[in-house]
């Protein structure tokens, strides 16, 4: 008990974090509570957790190789799921709530007529295949080439900011830019170059705290 | 006479903003002078203090209101627009609002408007026309019969509403200042308080917030300024204590919190066209034909129905509205 708990704390605490908003879009729903327009509130809470979680995913490689936290690399896989789930919820709202599954409607009116649909889209469909083929199973049948096949999840992101940026108001671009500021930086940490330069400067400092407490052991 | 009711239990701090207020009205006094307007008998100035839920905030409101705003329940003479769709409910219409002077999240501008001083307030209406006026709100109670009406709202965002409106033809208004000749176009500008709007200490749009029709548009029948909703004046959050509702037009049109009304020759600049040209234009007429880049206009999400209803032209006011436009081609002039 005391050992699954000193190894499994990490991940309980990081994926109940990350369905925090949905148990309370849950609440809300069966407490009536979603506010004057349920099909916003929700489709604003599952797009922005869905975003949001899936950047925590995108983070936890680095935070392995950059900054030496191996943790994070227990909740990757969960953090990809989660998000994948709020994106579900997300199109579900969009067709079920608002289009009231109008298939013809849907598809004249909003997937073929707005690029910012189709981009999110797009990015569901990517997030789906990522979730189906994140088994140990598909990682075995895939073997290297699961790598390159969940590499995808870049391309996911992009859609995904391009898809909250292209429906946004002149007023509000602030936010999808914020976001895409985030991503560029979760994507420019992977580049070789960048990533051991990185690397190499973790390195330096690490040296340079540990010198003063070798000088006091002396 | 101002009549003042007996005040023995007035706790301090109503004493201390009645004072307030008084040194307000007589500066508001004071500028009527200089604006030289000879339209204003400061008459039947009364006020009651009203205490919202913070002791701290003390609320004025104009205490002769008229019988048409005068409900203390929300009231409405029917509960449903011509087309037989269900009037949308008061805690709906003022808790779903868009105005970016408070706040850019529709459901919190209730709440950030809750402090705005709306009492008391005037309007200008300048520009080239032979008789200017400032007319205080009261004098607008007065001078123009406040009626009902019943007009669907239709956002940009493609959500709508019903709402019951309470207030008066534009035209009204125009007349009594008389436009000249070469008059085209009538500009609307809100009030600019970024003490007390938080929305305009940012810089997500170009404030004060402008709007304009053209001078045909704004004599039509269908346009009026409103004063109230579901027969008791309005909300802050829904553009106290007038704005303009222009029913064919998308819900941005009818600019809140009205200051000022100028008649122009020239077409006005208006705020959204200004901050985003190709997706807004200067007649933003309801049209499920003319697709926005980012919104589909064909359909429309009711609030508090499920699913979707096709939008219609003109916001269902073709019949009405049709001839305005004749000839144009409002694919272009958007």
């Amino acid at each position: 008990m005391a050992t699954y708990v000193r190894n499994n704390w990490f991940w309980w605490v990081v994926t109940l974090t990350a369905l925090a908003p949905m148990g309370w879009l849950a609440w809300r729903a069966l407490t009536n509570s979603l506010g004057v327009d349920p099909v916003n509130t929700v489709n604003n809470v599952s797009g922005r957790a869905a975003m949001i979680v899936l950047f925590f995913s995108l983070a936890c490689t680095p935070l392995n190789t950059i900054f030496g936290f191996r943790r994070a690399l227990t909740v990757r896989r969960s953090l990809g799921l989660i998000a994948f789930a709020y994106a579900s919820l997300h199109l579900l709202n969009f067709v079920g709530l608002d289009y009231g599954f109008d298939w013809n409607l849907i598809v004249q009116d909003a997937v073929l007529d707005k690029p910012y649909i189709l981009a999110g889209s797009l990015a569901l469909l990517l997030l789906a295949l990522l979730a189906i083929t994140s088994t140990r199973g598909w990682m075995r049948r895939l073997g290297r080439n699961w790598k390159r096949l969940h590499r995808l999840v870049y391309a996911a992101g992009v859609l995904v900011v391009l898809h909250f940026l292209w429906q946004a108001k002149a007023a509000e671009r602030w936010e999808p830019l914020m976001y895409g500021g985030v991503l560029a930086a979760l994507l420019l940490v992977r580049v070789p170059a960048v990533r051991n330069w990185l690397v190499r400067q973790r390195g330096a400092r690490s040296a340079r705290v540990s010198r003063p407490r070798a000088a006091q052991a002396d | 006479m101002v009549k003042i009711s007996p005040s023995e239990i007035t706790p301090e701090h109503v004493f201390l903003n009645r004072r307030r207020f008084m040194a307000a009205a007589g500066a508001t006094a004071g500028a009527l002078a200089l604006a030289g307007c000879s339209t204003t008998p400061l008459s039947g100035r009364a006020t009651d203090l009203v205490e919202s839920d913070s002791p701290a905030v003390v609320v004025r409101r104009p205490q002769n209101l008229p019988p048409a705003l005068a409900h203390t329940e929300p009231t409405a003479s029917v509960n449903q627009d011509e087309l037989g769709d269900p009037l949308n409910k008061f805690e709906e219409i003022t808790n779903y609002n868009n105005f970016y002077e408070f706040s850019t999240n529709k459901e919190s501008v209730a709440r950030e408007a809750a402090g705005f001083n709306s009492y008391p307030w005037q309007v200008e209406i300048t520009g080239l026309v032979n008789n200017p006026m400032v007319l205080d709100i009261d004098d607008i109670y007065k001078r123009y019969p406040q009626e009902e009406r019943i007009y669907r709202l239709r956002c940009v965002e493609a959500w709508s509403m019903v709402i019951p409106w309470v207030g008066f033809p534009i035209s009204a208004i125009l007349k009594d200042a008389e436009p000249k000749s070469e008059a085209r176009y009538v500009r609307f500008v809100t009030v600019y308080r970024p003490e007390e709007m938080r929305g305009q200490r940012s810089g997500i749009l170009d404030w004060p917030y402008q709007e304009g029709l053209r001078m045909d548009e704004a004599m039509h029948p269908l346009a009026i300024l409103a004063t109230g909703m579901y027969g008791k004046p309005l909300t802050n959050q829904q553009g106290a204590p007038i704005r303009l509702v222009v029913p064919w037009k998308y819900g941005f049109k009818s600019i809140k919190s009205v200051v000022t009304l100028e008649v122009t020759d020239t077409i006005p600049d208006t705020t959204w066209s200004a901050a985003a040209p190709h997706e807004y234009g200067f007649y933003a007429n309801v049209n499920p034909n003319v697709n926005h880049p980012r919104w589909s206009q064909a359909s429309e999400r009711r609030i508090g129905e499920n699913g979707r209803r096709p939008t219609l032209m003109f916001n269902g006011y073709e019949e009405e509205v049709a001839y305005l436009y004749a000839g144009m081609d409002l694919t272009r002039s958007y």
